[in-house]
């Protein structure tokens, strides 16, 4: 179980792999050496303490800041080097740690922001799309983003990040400071996402129970390295995760 | 009355001088927190190009006011947005990420630049041209004082609205104009949305100086003459009315400029001409004091 699945993985439709990553944030090593990689249909979770190197991973991938050694390569392209606007052009999209709606925007142009880059020929149908699949978003329209509570803001930011129509998801802690009953929510929906909409779906949680109940795989990252993989059952049912992840250990 | 309304008429002029140079001011302080000393001067280069542009017009024979007019218009635009671009490009981006003074020391720098290039390509002294439109309308007579709206000022009003009007529509209603709003608020989420952040900086900087452009040739048509260090007052005049209307905020710009038209104006017909920059600036400072994020501005706290 130590080492990252990463060689089963290899060959099978490999959505994004990460090799070998190592960011820096001036002098101080964020990241040393990660690992992982995501196929196509999967939900993939990345679990770890406060500090481990789960956003910076996140952001890595998107090129912000840039990896200073390793590869990301994204549907077998390397991106690593890409400015992040044309990263994101590709068919990535974010849910970033919390949350970053326009706050003077209203939802609606939330949602255009969304789907600045795509195809204008879908706008139509996406809305419609994210507005059936968070009602809360429709009846508030025209309200600014800055006025929405945590758990609509947080839907706006998944509708948002969907307006693109991403092949691949990027959720930085989507419960964070959310209600329990909301956080059930936003993971029901993140399921429906992966199950009905085929969206690859890589999610950051600290919320560890909830994060490996949903995924097919997950990772565990401790300072800046993977220390162990698998599926999300078996590390629901490892000893070491247990005690330092579900039973109150490192909230 | 009849003063009080030619005031009135005056002071609409500059105010709207002022509003135009205060849109870039403000524009580019949304968007990268810098205050662009250069920006009164990219209006001096603007009358420059005005006056050069409606020499050549004379050169080549076009007679006709509003043809001219249409032609140095786009001319000084397209030329003075080069400029914008150019400064953006060579003395701030390479500053971008490094501590929050050095553009503005930058800034000062490109502002002495200019100042110093128009003055050895142009000559130090003052460059008067004739005037472009002439005579007005006579709208009221008493007591032997006549209230005048002369043309020119009825095209800078015009002009001005009509550009405010469209610029709005633009920040307001394109996608363009999104994109540049989304960056202003959150620069690293408008790059994970796919918005190239270094291509809409330049954007904003192109159409302040559009507007300044515009401003400096309404500025050199009203007063006939445009020297090299013009932009200096005009420039410190515009930022004043952009803090005044609360800096980051396009109405607010466009209210200040022409508040801090109508101060001026006014102290200068009723009180004193020597203390009017003195009267706007202390306006400023009172509003300052009680309302320190201007008259329109945003409150810096937000719900995130």
């Amino acid at each position: 179980m130590a080492e990252p699945a990463l060689v089963e993985v290899r060959g099978v439709a490999t959505m994004l792999e990460v090799r070998g990553i190592e960011t820096f944030y001036g002098a101080i090593q964020a990241l040393h050496g990660v690992d992982l990689a995501v196929r196509r249909g999967e939900i993939v979770t990345l679990i770890g303490a406060n500090g481990a190197g789960k956003s910076t991973l996140l952001m890595t991938i998107c090129g912000a800041p840039q990896a200073r050694r390793g590869a990301v390569l994204f549907e077998g392209n390397d991106i690593t080097r890409l400015p992040t606007h044309e990263i994101m052009r590709r068919g990535i999209a974010q849910v970033p740690e919390g949350r970053r709606i326009f706050a003077r925007m209203s939802v609606f142009e939330n949602l255009q922001m969304g789907a600045a880059f795509a195809d204008p020929a879908h706008f139509a149908a996406d809305l419609e799309r994210v507005y059936t699949l968070f009602p809360r978003l429709k009846e508030r329209h025209q309200q600014r983003g800055g006025t929405l509570s945590g758990g609509e803001q947080q839907m706006l930011a998944i509708g948002r990040a969907l307006m693109s129509r991403p092949r691949l998801l990027l959720l930085d802690e989507p419960s964070l400071g959310l209600a329990p009953l909301i956080v059930r929510q936003i993971f029901e929906t993140i399921r429906a996402i992966a199950r009905d909409e085929g969206v690859t779906i890589f999610l950051v949680e600290q919320n560890a129970f909830h994060a490996l109940r949903l995924a097919d795989r997950g990772y565990v990252l401790v300072n800046g390295r993977v220390k162990m993989a698998g599926s999300g059952a078996e590390l629901l049912a490892n000893p070491e995760v247990r005690a330092a992840y579900l039973e109150g250990g490192a909230h | 009355m009849e003063y009080f309304l030619q005031q009135l008429i005056n002071a609409l002029t500059l105010g709207a001088i002022y509003g135009l140079i205060a849109i870039g001011y403000t524009m580019v302080y949304g968007i990268i927190g810098m205050i662009n000393f250069a920006h009164g001067d990219i209006f001096m280069v603007g009358g420059f190009i005005a006056l050069i542009g409606f020499m050549i017009c004379s050169l080549l024979g076009i007679g006709w006011a509003p043809l001219a007019i249409v032609l140095v218009l786009l001319l000084a635009m397209a030329f003075t947005s080069v400029y914008g671009w150019a400064v953006e490009r060579l003395a701030y981006r390479p500053l971008r990420g490094s501590f929050r003074l050095a553009p503005l020391i930058s800034a000062i720098g490109v502002s002495i630049v200019l100042q110093n290039f128009v003055q050895l390509a142009q000559g130090a002294r003052p460059k008067p041209h004739a005037s472009v439109i002439t005579g007005s309308i006579k709208l009221h007579e008493a007591d032997g004082f006549a209230v005048n709206l002369s043309y020119i000022q009825i095209v800078i009003m015009v002009v001005t609205v009509a550009l405010m009007a469209g610029f709005t529509l633009l920040i307001n209603r394109t996608a363009l104009g999104r994109q540049q709003r989304a960056c202003e608020q959150d620069m690293k989420m408008a790059a994970l949305l796919g918005v190239d952040v270094n291509r809409t900086i330049s954007f904003t900087f192109v159409m302040g100086a559009a507007m300044a452009a515009v401003a400096g040739m309404m500025f050199m048509m009203y007063y006939g003459v445009v020297d090299f260090f013009v932009g200096f007052l005009a420039g410190i005049k515009a930022f004043t009315a952009a803090v005044l209307g609360g800096i980051g905020s396009l109405p607010g710009a466009m209210l200040g400029g022409l508040l801090i038209g109508l101060i001026e104006v006014f102290w200068a017909g009723y009180f004193s001409t020597e203390y009017k920059d003195v009267a706007a600036f202390s306006v400023l400072v009172l509003v300052l004091i009680f309302r320190p994020t201007g008259l329109l501005g945003k409150p810096e706290i937000e719900k995130v």
